[in-house]
């Protein structure tokens, strides 16, 4: 039962708030990089602190075991060459990952392109990987988080985080006042 | 009947609040955050399984999505993201926002836009293979996790994107 209906109760709210923000337009996405339209960030961080922020006081509780949360491994210089090479794509298409499928699924033919596009892309970049694989496992540092890596209680991590988030929110509102 | 276009969208505090509950879900529910480009490296797996099986078992990377009981086609990410489109169709539909368009700028014509969003989607697939995922599975999943690595992809990600942007401010107009 969870093994197929979960993840696509999970997709379904998913795609619904993607959609319901915008971020399904290609225009609109692009306007955060030219400092338009701050709806990318916007949403991006309201996500990301709420979810943080969740996590955070869940396992504080005792509601959650932290341990369980699936933390990504970190690797520095194959993971940062790979965030340049994406910056430079979301600007070209106007669309990530997620929101060409929300473009896609909404009829905009620009969605479809980005979908075909990096299929092959990912593809491509899969067959030509154990080539390259000294790189692509390269400067490893493991599951761990930035309070490990900072040596910093994770609730100064967190507070940090959301004080960040709130000057950028203010940053942002002046930024579309002048736009 | 006065005519109805589409309705505008909601607020982006609002609905990205709404986003990072539906992520928490997925943590507390499913232990992992959202995903995309994932599902696309799991279809690949499995497309160049199905044309050439003995070469891609060899392959490193799309071997870890052949492992033994593993289900490619329908890999966790693959039906999170087959949801994310059926949910992002019937937000379009209730709202009047589902149109066959090309989004494009005034700057540029549509079979060019076509082709740089194919362009720009290759580029990024290849950057979320490096990156080990996207702004879903990185940006939003690993940074809400504090994840070091992830919080790399958003810089590097937002850096090239703004020293891009200047270069293609005439095809976005």
């Amino acid at each position: 039962m969870t093994t197929f209906a979960l993840p696509l109760v999970i997709g379904v709210a998913f795609g619904w708030t993607l959609e319901r923000a915008g971020l399904g337009s290609a225009r609109k996405l692009v306007g955060q990089f030219y400092l338009r339209d701050l709806t990318v960030f916007k949403v991006m961080f309201s996500a990301l602190v709420t979810a943080m922020l969740g996590l955070f006081w869940l396992g504080r509780l005792g509601v959650i075991d932290l341990a369980a949360v699936y933390v990504p491994q970190t690797f520095v210089a194959p993971q940062s060459l790979g965030g340049v090479l994406f910056g430079v794509g979301f600007v070209v298409s106007g669309l990530c990952p997620g929101t060409s499928c929300v473009a896609a699924a909404t009829g905009r033919l620009d969605g479809v392109a980005t979908v075909a596009g990096m299929f092959a892309g990912v593809l491509l970049t899969g067959l030509a990987l154990p080539s390259i694989w000294t790189f692509y496992e390269s400067t490893p540092r493991g599951a761990v988080t930035l309070p490990d890596a900072l040596r910093l209680p994770y609730g100064a991590v967190v507070f940090g985080v959301v004080l960040a988030a709130l000057v950028g929110f203010q940053i942002a509102e002046r930024l579309e006042r002048r736009a | 009947m006065t005519p109805t276009g589409p309705r505008p969208y909601a607020n982006p505090y609002v609905a990205g609040t709404a986003l990072g509950l539906v992520l928490l879900g997925a943590f507390v529910f499913a232990g992992r955050g959202l995903g995309a480009s994932g599902a696309f490296a799991s279809v690949a797996a499995a497309t160049a399984h199905a044309v050439a099986p003995a070469s891609t078992a060899s392959n490193t990377y799309f071997a870890g999505y052949l492992a033994d009981g593993a289900r490619p086609w329908t890999d966790w990410l693959v039906l999170e993201l087959a949801g994310a489109m059926a949910g992002a169709w019937m937000s379009a539909r209730l709202a009047g926002r589902t149109a066959l368009v090309i989004e494009r700028g005034a700057g540029v014509a549509a079979s060019a836009r076509l082709a740089m969003a194919a362009a720009g989607g290759g580029v990024m697939g290849a950057g979320a293979v490096f990156a080990r995922g996207c702004t879903s599975g990185q940006a939003l999943s690993g940074g809400a996790v504090l994840s070091p690595g992830s919080w790399l992809f958003i810089a590097g990600a937002f850096g090239a994107a703004y020293v891009t942007a200047p270069i293609l401010r005439r095809v976005w107009r």
